[in-house]
């Protein structure tokens, strides 16, 4: 009871719609490998989340559980309030899931006829079509289709039901920038309609361009979340290149850097406050030169969050030792 | 008890009992398209039986008779239960393992496909071929063989050969969870092959070995292929529910192993 009125009083005070996807205190193991740690992560109605991190974070694994694939060791996933298993949350709910072998011989447009059928109230055939820039290969056999082609056929599954709620695992898992950009372009699509998504990636830039909130997992740990503007604020928010004759320790030492590496001559400093560190390191070092200051993209933003992570998991092995 | 009242509009998305039987009869279809397209399949599951057919029952040896029943029409029996054993378990345990393997099964089931439907259209889609492979058999037997049969025999046998596709299925839908993607089709080979000769679908019954034949006695292929030879006059001395009591009792292990399999894959990566 005190849990729920917990929530009520979040979603009342951040204003926001309802949770319609929820991961409640979940630890997913396979035998001894952890896949998910005490995750508690919300996808609230009409949003967009992205589920950053790298391979093997625990992404896929949580999809799987809000989808009713798997069972959590502990704790629960709930969609629409009930169990992800319900047939009619799973009327109400799309998913592109990473396949590795597709029926090749059926056509695209018999693939939709029949995922279309699945529910009570699908989306036109031309329209799915449309959508998912499918018009003109409609005929075409599975087998016959670009790893581009293939992946909008899949997004065409999930969206054919004109669900409320799409799960998209890895959604432009290997494909060119075009194809890319293009099913970018669909999804975008599907969220003016007023759709929740909830799509993995592994491509900062992807959570950057879709996403309202992006939630970095690694390690089976959710260790940030926020608007992409927020995540990189957060972290590493600036890059600092320069040639010094200050050991590496030592600057790892300087308040506020997160991360430091030796690129040729010169080191490169990821850190929160460029100012403070710059002072700092003019201080001990007069002779320092090539000084350059550049704003990180979200890549050294994930790059430094997942590696603090990872050292802070290594701090505490080693305490433990 | 709950506080916060979520958009839960869930109406109209009950189905009509109508909307689950055009959800059934099109997964039926497209499975059945899927293999009638698919080379590996037709090639394998229909030709063999045919050829088998053409070259031993009309070319071959079409002048004799094994007892009272000539070789042409004894042969429909016997290479019409080793189609109809090659199109089940090809038809569920091939497609199972690899939609099971390689992801394609989960999302089926993530999405709201009456879970049912997939398996009940790879049971009819192995029924339809089944049916496909005896009535090739009649045709060329009935044309080229001199196979005479009233119309009535021909009506139970075909209908004994396409409900002995049943056991046959339950085993693949079995094996199909027991197998990996790339093992399926060997493993089926693996056990449809020498089933199919200790059983005397290859070399009449009665010319095997004696200890093959007692071997046979526990094979279902055996006792299907009995149930259609003694249509045709050319049964072996069991009664006929005693082979029908054994093709219902494997189909029933079949299914239980099926079962364990299909939830056993609810905590796993795949399934």
């Amino acid at each position: 009871m005190i849990a729920t009125l917990e929530r009520a009083e979040r979603v009342q005070r951040s204003g926001a719609n309802a949770i319609v996807a929820s991961l409640e205190r979940v630890n997913k193991n396979y035998g001894n490998v952890r896949a998910l740690l005490e995750v508690d992560f919300q996808v609230r109605a009409g949003e967009v989340v992205a589920l950053l991190g790298p391979n093997g974070a625990g992404k896929t694994t949580a999809v799987k559980l809000l989808l009713g694939l798997m069972q959590p060791n502990s704790g629960r996933a709930r969609v629409f309030g009930g169990d992800p298993t319900n047939p009619e949350n799973r009327m109400r709910t799309g998913a592109m899931l990473q396949v590795g072998r597709v029926p090749e011989t059926l056509q695209v447009g018999e693939h939709i006829d029949l995922f279309s059928s699945y529910y009570t109230k699908p989306m036109a055939a031309g329209e799915v079509l449309a959508v998912a820039g499918l018009e003109k290969l409609r005929d075409r056999k599975f087998g016959d289709l670009s790893g581009g082609q293939r992946q909008r056929v899949l997004f065409a599954l999930a969206i054919c039901g004109d669900p409320d709620l799409i799960f998209l695992d890895e959604p432009t898992a290997g494909l060119d920038v075009e194809a890319r950009r293009m099913l970018w372009d669909e999804i975008r699509r599907m969220v003016g309609r007023g759709k929740t998504v909830l799509l993995t990636t592994h491509y900062l830039q992807e959570a950057d361009a879709l996403a309202d909130r992006v939630a970095v997992i690694n390690q089976g740990e959710i260790i940030a979340e926020g608007t992409p503007a927020e995540i990189k604020m957060k972290t590493a928010g600036k890059r600092i290149r320069c040639i010094t004759s200050l050991r590496v320790n030592a600057i790892r030492q300087i308040r506020g850097v997160t991360e430091v590496k030796e690129d040729r001559e010169a080191v490169e400093i990821h850190g929160v406050e460029a100012e403070a560190i710059v002072r700092e390191l003019l201080a001990r070092d007069t002779n320092l030169t090539g000084l350059e200051i550049t704003s990180a993209g979200l890549e050294e933003a994930f790059l430094a969050l997942t590696a603090n992570a990872a050292r802070e998991g290594d701090f505490k092995r080693e305490e433990l030792a | 008890m709950s506080t916060i009242t979520i958009a839960l509009d869930n109406t109209q998305i009950q189905r009509t009992p109508s909307h689950t039987a055009s959800i059934y009869l099109k997964e039926a279809k497209y499975e059945f398209l899927k293999n009638l397209r698919l080379r590996v399949y037709t090639a394998s599951v229909l030709s063999f039986p045919i050829m088998f057919y053409v070259l031993f029952g009309l070319v071959l040896n079409s002048k004799q008779a094994i007892g009272s029943t000539g070789v042409a029409t004894y042969l429909i029996a016997t290479y019409g239960t080793f189609g109809v054993m090659g199109a089940s378990l090809f038809g569920t345990a091939a497609g199972l393992a690899s939609d099971r393997g390689l992801g394609w099964l989960q999302v089926k089931r993530a999405s709201p496909m009456p879970p049912f439907a997939y398996f009940a259209a790879k049971v009819v889609t192995s029924m339809i071929f089944s049916a496909i492979i005896v009535l090739a058999l009649f045709t060329l037997g009935i044309t080229l063989g001199g196979v005479k049969m009233p119309v009535a025999d021909f009506a139970r046998l075909m209908a004994t050969l396409v409900a002995g596709s049943l056991p046959f299925s339950a085993m693949g839908l079995a094996l199909g969870y027991f197998t990996g993607p790339n093992s399926a089709p060997a493993t089926i080979n693996l056990i449809y092959l020498p089933m199919s000769f200790c059983s005397g679908l290859w070399v009449p019954f009665i010319f095997l070995p004696k200890m093959v034949r007692q071997i046979a006695l526990v094979l279902p292929p055996y006792h299907l292929s009995q149930l259609a030879l003694g249509v045709v006059g050319a049964g072996t001395h069991e009664s006929n529910v005693t082979h029908w009591e054994v093709l219902l009792g494997f189909t029933m292990i079949c299914l239980g192993a099926a079962r364990i399999g299909f939830q056993r894959d609810q905590g796993k990566l795949y399934g």
